[in-house]
């Protein structure tokens, strides 16, 4: 009975493995193919050097460019596995990076240069960043899960007032700053690695944590897969709304402080503008259906990665700038073709036509 | 050219399978001119099988459409539409932000050389619904106006295609008494215009009131064609429920837990319903459900059974009298709530309101024993690994693994998995609406020893079906639902399908004596 049982588990976690790569499976051959493109024809896009003991090379510039990207898209993951959508993203990053700057600053935007090194304590700086951060996100969340409006139109109200209040935090104008341990948030490095990255992983890790060891991911795909039936089954689908609505806001804010740590100022017309599409985006390209239910983590890096290797692919072939939009968008067509419901059936009808075979 | 007394339309053995499904067998149907004609049967008949069959919506197998005496075959809604033959849905398939004028001639709008003809539009639009007894602002959004008229400006519409063969399909489920006697008022006058109907409703007295003819299908088949003042109502009951009222012989009820079922005290009741209405239009009633008892609910569709167990289920909410869970006075007021009290409801529609498709077997089974564990017991997916096979097993569920999606599953193992779902969150109260509708006879007759053996385990169950038979096997007690009423409970050897058939059948000679 035990063995039986253990013969059980050891063959449904492989079913399990061999599903969750499955489903990512295209995202992750064309993530390969650019990678292979670049291996062959451009040379040095993998050498990575050691300069002053951080590494150093265009891999690297890669990674830490998705980071900000892929934390916003991790947050969009789970919204999107309930079935809904968070175009206010962009602008919560934009509140939180402005908050960030304006305690770093004490609140003062009457001068624009720097004025020395800020003192004010970084954990302070976060914190509040990050608890408007989760404020905005719980808002959207209480319009979607109780007022009951539909996701887009909900967001949309943060999307466009948010970088207004924004803008209104600094004052309209593009704020400097000077305090080193926030700076290093973007381009500082630890144990040779770029910070921005270090923080990416981190995100990742927990949020793939909290809805493992936790039931949220099976709350958030029951809810999104069929919102009566998890109800029927007793699923607090409020709760859980609100609850992704406040990760995808936390996730916004954190990179929202990436951003500006990057630039070392903060300009709230422009934190983090256009990133709610390029994270949904990234959120489908990596294989989450819009339609809500399953969603895959990993599949979102993946996406998030095939964004950004094509974009500094582009920028390292020299492409012009008229033409990289384009590139862009046919990939991310190929992509989405190869993940379509039809090819689906398709591969699909001729797998089961070969286990017919394999049966006989 | 076909003679006027000719049918208009005659179906010949006409049979449509789908995919495991066989859901039409040599129906023959027959549609004189200028009659209104009944097409009834229990869900699942084939009733709007054949209806899409007609329009074009499906293909057939086999069979014979003639109309007007020429053998046709409608490739498409729109073809059937330009021939004569007009369905009307019961959801209005109309377009809420346009104008009623709009509407009734959208696609085919009068036009003026280079432009379209508002006025002459409007004129007509009026023209035509003052033919319905309806004065109505033609320039208005269809949307601002009630449901009723909406289904009228739909009808109106259907007869400017020029339709001499109009579909109602459950026209009258959205209406009031009124209306819905508007509605036959304008159905008798078309009829007087030599129209021919197809009326399709699961109001008996309706029927009566409207139609000349019945044909009732039962599991795709067809049963008769009967003139409606020559077939008693009890007698259409037995013929859609598939039973002969006079015939029922022995009984053949199997009620293992009878005696125990006596022996309990009242204090024993898991739920008791003290004069309980509810905001769905259920009427007050009582009742109360024991540890080991199996209460069957029967009654024609539309009869308020879904509605009881929505009220127990915390998805309907009472608005009168007391529901009580364990002798103590609830207020349920979400599912979760009821899972908390520990009833579970495996629902009527397995499709929207049961599976999750996207997910595995494991997950749909465990998501209910998860929810009632909260949060801070989070089951490893080992554990979760180990129930599902453990219900798999039980319930005897084909599937290749706990990890297969469930909507590759069949209607029966899905039905299976849900009930899996509740009998995991271990609940004292389990509610199976239509557990067996649409699965195979192996696993409905899995379904029904389950059902016994749960009470035997000391579960109360409450078993709602349509079909008699099963009710009268499984069931300790029966409640028969009639117009939103309980209208009779049966107890111990008055338990079987004559005695059941004939309440459902009282209730609505009753009703309408």
């Amino acid at each position: 009975m035990t063995t039986a049982n253990s013969e059980n588990r050891v063959q449904s976690a492989v079913s399990r493995a061999a599903a969750s790569i499955r489903r990512i499976q295209w995202p992750l051959i064309a993530l390969g193919v650019i990678l292979l493109f670049n291996l062959i024809f451009t040379p040095g896009f993998f050498e990575i050097s050691i300069q002053n003991g951080r590494l150093v090379g265009s891999l690297m510039d890669m990674l830490k460019r998705a980071a900000p990207r892929l934390i916003i898209a991790l947050g969009m993951t789970l919204v999107i596995g309930t079935r809904g959508i968070d175009v206010s993203v962009g602008s919560i990053a934009a509140i939180a990076g402005s908050l960030a700057v304006l305690v770093i600053r004490g609140g003062d935007i009457t001068y624009l240069e720097t004025q020395g090194i800020s003192t004010v304590p970084i954990l302070l700086v976060i914190a509040v960043a990050l608890f408007a951060a989760a404020l905005c996100g719980l808002f959207n969340g209480f319009l979607v899960s109780t007022i009951k409006i539909q996701p887009i139109i909900a967001t949309l109200i943060l999307m466009v007032a948010g970088r207004g209040m924004a803008m209104l935090f600094t004052g309209g104008y593009v704020l400097n700053f000077d305090h080193p341990t926030y700076r290093a948030l973007g381009i500082g490095d630890f144990l040779g690695i770029p910070v921005p990255i270090i923080i990416a992983a981190v995100m990742f890790i927990l949020i793939s944590l909290v809805t493992r060891k936790t039931p949220l991911g099976l709350y958030i795909q029951s809810t999104g897969g069929n919102a009566t039936a998890s109800r029927y089954s007793g699923t607090n689908i409020r709760l859980i709304l609100i609850t992704v609505y406040v990760i995808s806001g936390i996730c916004a804010g954190v990179a929202g402080i990436i951003f500006t740590a990057d630039v070392q100022s903060a300009d709230a017309a422009y934190i983090g503008l256009w990133i709610e599409l390029e994270a949904i985006l990234a959120v489908v390209i990596g294989g989450t259906s819009m339609n809500g239910g399953r969603y895959s983590l990993a599949g979102t890096v993946v996406g998030a990665l095939i964004i950004q290797t094509l974009i500094t692919t582009l920028l390292t072939r020299a492409v012009p700038v008229q033409y990289t939009l384009i590139f862009q968008a046919a990939v991310v067509i190929i992509v989405l073709i190869l993940q379509s419901p039809r090819v689906k059936e398709f591969s699909f009808r001729r797998q089961g036509a070969a286990v017919e075979v394999q049966d006989e | 050219m076909a003679q006027s007394n000719d049918p208009i339309l005659r179906i010949k053995g006409l049979s449509k399978s789908f995919p495991g499904v066989q859901a039409l067998t040599n129906v023959d149907f027959t549609l004189q001119r200028g009659e209104i004609h009944a097409l009834m049967g229990e869900n699942g008949a084939g009733k709007s099988t054949l209806i899409k069959c007609l329009t074009g919506v499906h293909g057939r197998d086999s069979g014979e459409i003639l109309y007007d005496g020429q053998p046709i075959n409608c490739t498409s809604p729109l073809h059937a539409q330009e021939i004569g033959i007009s369905p009307v849905y019961q959801e209005v398939n109309l377009v809420p932000n346009l104008s009623v004028a709009e509407n009734i001639f959208l696609g085919r709008f009068l036009v003026k050389p280079g432009r379209i003809n508002w006025k002459e539009i409007g004129r007509q639009a009026a023209d035509i619904l003052k033919r319905f007894a309806l004065d109505i602002d033609v320039e208005k959004n269809l949307g601002e106006y009630p449901v009723a008229i909406q289904q009228m400006v739909a009808i109106a519409r259907a007869l400017e295609l020029k339709s001499r063969i109009l579909i109602l399909d459950e026209p009258t489920s959205s209406l009031n008494v009124q209306e819905t006697e508007q509605l036959f008022t304008q159905m008798r006058r078309l009829k007087a215009d030599g129209h021919s109907i197809i009326f399709i409703t699961h109001f008996l007295d309706q029927v009566y009131q409207v139609c000349d003819t019945i044909t009732v299908l039962r599991n795709g088949g067809y049963v008769g064609t009967y003139a409606a003042d020559r077939l008693p109502k009890a007698e259409l009951i037995s013929k859609l429920l598939g039973k002969e009222i006079e015939k029922l012989g022995e009984v053949n009820a199997r009620r293992l837990t009878d005696e125990r079922a006596a022996q309990h005290a009242e204090e024993d009741a898991i739920l008791v319903a003290d004069g309980v209405a509810g905001d769905n239009g259920i009427a007050p009633f009582s009742v109360s459900i024991q540890r080991g008892e199996v209460l069957g609910c029967a009654g024609l569709l539309g009869s308020g059974r879904t509605e009881v167990a929505n009220i127990f289920f915390g998805i309907d909410s009472v608005n009168r009298g007391k529901l009580s869970v364990n002798g103590k006075k609830v207020e349920m007021k979400s599912p979760r709530q009821a899972l908390k009290e520990g009833i579970a409801l495996s629902p009527e529609d397995r499709k929207a309101q049961g599976i999750i498709g996207d997910l595995s077997v494991r997950e749909n089974i465990i998501l209910a024993l998860q929810n009632r564990k909260g949060w801070k017991k989070t089951l490893s997916v080992s554990e979760q690994t180990d129930i599902a096979n453990k219900f798999i097993k039980m319930l005897n569920i084909r599937t290749p693994s706990a990890e297969q999606m469930i909507s590759n599953l069949s209607g029966g193992n899905q039905q299976k998995v849900i009930i899996a779902r509740w009998l995991a969150a271990n609940p004292k109260l389990l509610i199976l609406d239509e557990p067996t509708r649409g699965i195979d006879v192996g696993a409905k007759t899995e379904i029904q020893k389950l059902i016994i053996e749960l009470s035997q385990e000391d579960m109360a169950v409450m078993f709602i079906s349509s079909e008699i038979e099963e009710i009268a096997r499984c069931s300790t007690k029966v409640m028969i639902m009639h117009e939103m009423n309980v209208s009779n409970m049966l107890y111990g050897d008055d338990i079987n399908e004559d005695t059941i058939m004939h309440s459902i059948a009282e209730g609505h000679v009753d009703h309408s004596e």
